[in-house]
């Protein structure tokens, strides 16, 4: 267990975390939202007030809105001397990654078994979502079967997300970024007939908002039956695959981005892991997909393909680092699989994978030589995982779509179903339809610039535009 | 790999046209199929089966036009609170996560994730906020919801 674990209160760790802390002034905005100062929460600290994250939360009230900065409350309290403790919540006093040890050595299926032999209590928000997460990858099954649909956030278990007024957006997988003309058609089409506000993401999907929960069974019967699947845009798992063109149609491509970021794509779906994954494919040094802001990134070169790791966008930027350069495909993917189930079994709750490799002692020499040398002597075990997660892969809405049980959570009101939940009302936002309501943000309008802000009318059939020679 | 190419047959990329075509493939929204029961004269209503309750785990149920949220915990107990979510605004409590802080029975707001004491509706981060709650009962294996307590 403490081999493969990162290590908990290694040295390491902690002189990681300290330099990049103590190297800040204590006039540097920890918390932006509710513009907390280092000082402000050492203060807070130093006075006895907090000892824990969450007092640190309550008193301060950093991390209290958008909660990026809540990984770096933990730091500051331990660069201020407090001993931050593991557990996973008050349920469970074992990190994440000792729970996921414990369950895939016990073989455990349920939150009742887990909680009865590991834990106290009834559970809570925290754990319960931490344990499916791990059940997902070690017992498998639908993430709505039984018990587990209990444990799951609100956007798993809606298989879609939750906006502010209590709709939910819907997205499709297009992997790697492709879709065809009738794809278009067909989503455009759901999106018409729904209503539903549609915007492009930086993943290369298209999101439709506004669907209401009763909506979403017979918004994904015709996206299914248009050909598609879930894009587990609400889950802790893998999101997209993004690419560039590639040798397809770019002339400086130098490999197949397009179709590796395909096979990614459809390799990892529906892989749960302890936060969202994202991934990019570029096909040469150019690096138009972006892929060293992803999770994983490949970008193409002469002789194979290069693999950077631990990239993210957000809150705290991070370029990802150079693995092993030059691999075959199968060796790239190989690496991959390995990785990404490191991860999982590895990782804190909603850790993404930088500051997880951050936490690694070693960091990415460790994770080299776990993964590609095999110093621990799991590489087996990690692929074995990996293949049954690819083997056993199934469309989660498909099979909602096929199943009563499931189908009847999709209803606003039990002893009502087919009324439409009156609260939820949207209104025209310079041409843009929204919730009602609720937030105190006018729209951006810059008409005193003589800017029109206002979208211009969607044509029905596009302007032509005349080709060949000029007469 | 084929990308943009005319071909529909790769299974994930094939698009029949005929979703997308004709009047019937619109799909306006539904009328009502099940209108709630008529009010009561002794202020209770009938809102569902047990069966229809997971335990851990809250529905919502219209109660006078009200949206109520109804959980039931794994010892059995029912609980009832007004589904509007104070710090949001919107109509979700229903679809938080039941579970216990320091042994209370709580649901976490899924939008902000505040903790809201079944027993009480009091928030557990601030407790000036206070959420309705209903008092409910089961009856011959029916739920049953009363007027706002």
């Amino acid at each position: 267990m403490s081999l493969i674990a990162p290590a908990g209160d290694g040295a390491a760790q902690n002189g990681v975390a300290a330099v990049g802390i103590d190297a800040l002034p204590d006039g540097a905005q920890i918390c932006s939202c509710n513009a907390v100062t280092k000082g402000a929460l050492a203060a807070a600290i130093a006075s006895g007030e907090a000892t824990t994250v969450p007092q640190l939360k309550a008193c301060t009230r950093a991390g209290t809105t958008c909660g990026s900065c809540v990984p770096t409350l933990g730091k500051v309290l331990a660069s201020c001397g407090v001993e931050v403790s593991k557990a996973l919540c008050e349920h469970f006093s074992r990190s994440r990654a000792e729970l996921y040890e414990i369950v895939m050595a016990t073989g455990l299926q349920t939150f009742s078994e887990i909680l009865a032999g590991y834990g106290t209590g009834r559970g809570c928000d925290i754990c319960k979502p931490a344990v499916a997460s791990m059940l997902a990858t070690l017992a498998g099954g639908h993430v709505l079967d039984g018990e587990s649909a209990t444990l799951q956030d609100t956007n798993d278990h809606a298989l879609a997300n939750m906006q502010r007024n209590g709709t939910y957006s819907v997205v499709p997988r297009l992997p790697g970024g492709e879709v065809t003309g009738e794809g278009l058609i067909a989503i455009g089409a759901v999106a018409r007939d729904f209503g539903l506000y549609t915007k492009i993401t930086g993943g290369q999907r298209i999101d439709m908002f506004g669907a209401r929960l009763d909506d979403l069974p017979r918004i994904w019967k015709r996206l299914v039956d248009a050909g598609f699947e879930s894009g587990h845009a609400y889950g802790k798992a893998l999101r997209t695959v993004k690419s560039c063109v590639g040798t397809d149609w770019c002339r400086y491509g130098v490999q197949d981005s397009v179709g590796m970021a395909v096979a990614l794509e459809l390799r990892y779906r529906g892989l749960r892991s302890p936060h969202k994954l994202k991934s990019g494919v570029s096909g040469c040094a150019r690096e138009c997909a972006e892929a060293r802001s992803k999770d994983f990134g490949v970008i193409a070169t002469e002789h194979g393909w290069n693999l950077y790791v631990g990239g993210n966008g957000g809150f705290t930027p991070r370029h990802a680092e150079l693995l092993v350069s030059d691999l075959d495909t199968e060796t790239l993917v190989r690496t991959i699989d390995r990785y990404l189930m490191f991860y999982v079994r590895t990782a804190d709750r909603l850790q993404r994978t930088a500051p997880w490799m951050e936490s690694l002692e070693g960091g990415i020499d460790h994770l080299r030589e776990v993964i590609m040398e095999d110093s621990l002597g799991i590489c087996a075990s990690l692929d074995e995982q990996m293949a049954r997660h690819v083997r056993s892969y199934a469309d989660e809405w498909a099979a909602v779509l096929d199943d009563p049980d499931k189908l009847a959570r999709f209803t606003s009101f039990v002893n009502a179903p087919g009324t439409p939940d009156p609260t939820i009302e949207f209104v025209d936002h310079l041409g843009r339809r929204v919730p009602a309501g609720m937030k105190d943000g006018q729209p951006t309008d810059l008409s005193s610039l003589g800017i029109d802000t206002t979208p211009a009318p969607t044509p029905i059939a596009g302007p032509t535009i005349p080709v060949g020679a000029p007469a | 790999m084929t990308a943009q190419a005319p071909d529909h047959d790769v299974a994930v990329r094939t698009h029949p046209d005929s979703t997308t075509d004709g009047a019937e493939a619109k799909d306006p929204r539904p009328e009502p199929t099940a209108p709630v029961a008529p009010p009561r004269t002794d202020g209770w209503t009938s809102v569902c089966p047990l069966e229809r309750l997971q335990p851990e785990r809250g529905v919502c149920v219209l109660v006078d036009g009200e949206p109520v949220a109804v959980f039931r915990t794994r010892d059995d107990q029912l609980f009832a609170l007004h589904n509007l979510d104070p710090f949001s605004g919107a109509s979700v409590l229903s679809r938080g996560i039941v579970g216990d802080l320091g042994g209370t029975p709580v649901v976490a707001s899924p939008l902000y994730k505040q903790h809201f004491a079944l027993g009480s509706g009091v928030a557990v981060e601030d407790d000036s906020v206070v959420v309705a709650t209903y008092p409910v009962r089961v009856v011959d294996g029916t739920v049953e919801v009363g007027g706002c307590g």
